[in-house]
């Protein structure tokens, strides 16, 4: 993350500048932040109809061996040996100190592992497979693949024209279909919140298949600044902002993603301190944080009590195109981190008002069959 | 008089000693969708590149500076509601405030339409 060697660029460049992509370094590569439309209008059509999204600078891993899913189970909490053929599992890899060095994607493949790692850790990742996993797993890169996600309620109708087999699919499921007669990894999953697909595609044919994709009126090609809105709204959490090293599993809620067999079992890097913390509750809570007004509250925007002592930090926050407000998710002690409960946000030295609220801000709207 | 601008991309039009102060469209591309304007408070004493507002985006908060020296007189309340004017009319309704000079000698620092045009276009 962050080195000084020059941005690294997806397949899809091209296509992004044709597009009129505005490209601004992200975690090493060169990416479209935003296209002509803007951010609102790229935001609000992937809730209405179909965007899709390069995110081919994020890691696709594949992990092999006489039995990949016990071996990567040393290195995260999910229960991958519970996982049947054609399904996968949102995880993170762990430090002995119980915080999140990653979160990621794990699919069980018929011989295999796929795994999604995050851009901006994927060498560090990379890494950690390769060292742990010596002598148990084989780790393979696969940076001849291309990644992109086609998200919103339109999404399964279109990818249904160029495949008979996706429709079917369930949310957090894998399948190898051609699309448009090109092989492809399919997972019916996402980062908005609403219903869509990531799919893996051979680098050669990344410009072909989105072009395709594209002249679908339903399609738009959205940047990474809505994809952020989006996954906001969805209350879902961005490596290196609401999750990183001195974040746990159990300060960041994400306790529903370890399964009671490892709980009871361990085994995983930092799993004393992570399980210790599911009965001894965190010291702080990651909520959303609804704040009044207009002004959006920023990350590090400092979160205080109503007696005005600062107790907590937003670790995201923008403005919600679909709600029309300002947004955030943040961290609080765990006794101010009930629903309702009234902070306020130092936005630029002033105190506004603010209330914790559920997430996700937006409902989600996965396809479950 | 006719419009002048500052390389932060503020647009100013002076009448009598009163100047109107905005952001330009060229700036309000760059931005995109505006969703909130945290103007001055009327009253405020500004020096020259003090800040005088701020904008912010779907995607990030950026300051606006003063481009002369003055007291605040008024400010647009219209952006309380619809900060979207600064997209749809940024050197007309989208104004920001009126600032009353203090140093009219400030304005011969700024760029005319002709110059803020060249400066724009050899912005990459």
């Amino acid at each position: 993350m962050g080195d000084n060697s020059e941005t690294k660029r997806t397949a899809l460049y091209d296509l992004h500048l044709e597009l009129g992509g505005k490209m601004v370094p992200f975690a090493g590569y060169d990416m479209p932040v935003q296209y002509p439309d803007g951010i609102m209008k790229e935001h609000l059509h992937t809730r209405e109809a179909a965007g899709l999204f390069d995110v081919s600078h994020m890691g696709q891993v594949v992990i092999s061996g006489a039995n990949p899913a016990a071996a990567i189970e040393k290195l995260i909490p999910g229960d991958i040996q519970a996982l049947g053929v054609g399904e996968m599992r949102y995880s993170f890899l762990t430090n002995e100190q119980g915080g999140i060095l990653d979160d990621l994607i794990v699919t069980r493949r018929e011989n295999d592992l796929f795994v999604v790692v995050n851009a901006g850790c994927k060498d560090q990742d990379i890494a950690i497979f390769r060292e742990k996993l010596a002598g148990d797993a084989t780790v393979t890169v696969l940076d001849d693949r291309a990644l992109v996600a086609l998200q919103g309620p339109k999404a399964a109708t279109v990818l249904a024209r160029f495949s008979d087999q996706v429709g079917a699919m369930s949310f957090m499921s894998y399948a190898e279909v051609e699309i448009a007669g090109v092989p492809c990894f399919v997972t019916r999953s996402g980062y908005t919140g609403e219903d869509g697909y990531e799919i893996s595609i051979p680098n050669d044919k990344a410009v072909e298949i989105c072009r395709k994709l594209l002249a679908e009126a339903e399609v738009a090609p959205i940047g990474l600044g809505a994809r952020d809105s989006l996954r906001l709204e969805a209350g879902l959490c961005l490596y290196g902002h609401d999750l990183d090293t001195t974040t746990t599993p159990a300060s960041a809620g994400l306790l529903w993603a370890i399964s009671k067999r490892r709980r009871e079992e361990g085994g995983f890097t930092g799993a004393k301190i992570i399980i210790d913390e599911i009965a001894s509750k965190p010291k702080m809570k990651r909520v959303g944080i609804l704040p009044e007004g207009r002004a959006p509250a920023r990350e590090h925007t400092e979160i205080a009590d109503m007696d005005g002592n600062v107790i907590g930090e937003i670790t995201s926050g923008g403005f919600s195109p679909s709600l029309q407000t300002p947004i955030a998710m943040g961290y609080v002690p765990i006794g101010l981190s009930k629903v309702d409960t009234e902070l306020q946000l130092i936005v630029r030295g002033k105190a506004r008002a603010a209330k914790v609220v559920k997430m996700p801000f937006v409902e989600q709207r996965y396809y479950r069959g | 008089m006719s419009i002048k601008y500052t390389k932060d991309h503020e647009w100013v039009i002076v009448e009598g000693d009163i100047a109107t102060v905005g952001i330009s469209v060229y700036a309000q591309d760059q931005l995109g969708d505006v969703v909130f304007v945290e103007v001055p408070e009327v009253g405020r004493s500004l020096d020259k590149a003090d800040e005088l507002a701020v904008v912010e985006s779907v995607k990030a908060a950026s300051e606006v500076y003063a481009p002369l020296s003055g007291e605040v007189v008024e400010v647009n309340e219209e952006l309380e509601d619809t900060p979207s004017l600064v997209n749809d009319d940024a050197q007309g309704a989208g104004w920001f405030a009126k600032i009353k000079l203090t140093d009219a000698s400030e304005l011969e620092e700024l760029m005319d339409e002709d110059a803020y045009k060249e400066f724009t276009e050899g912005l990459a």
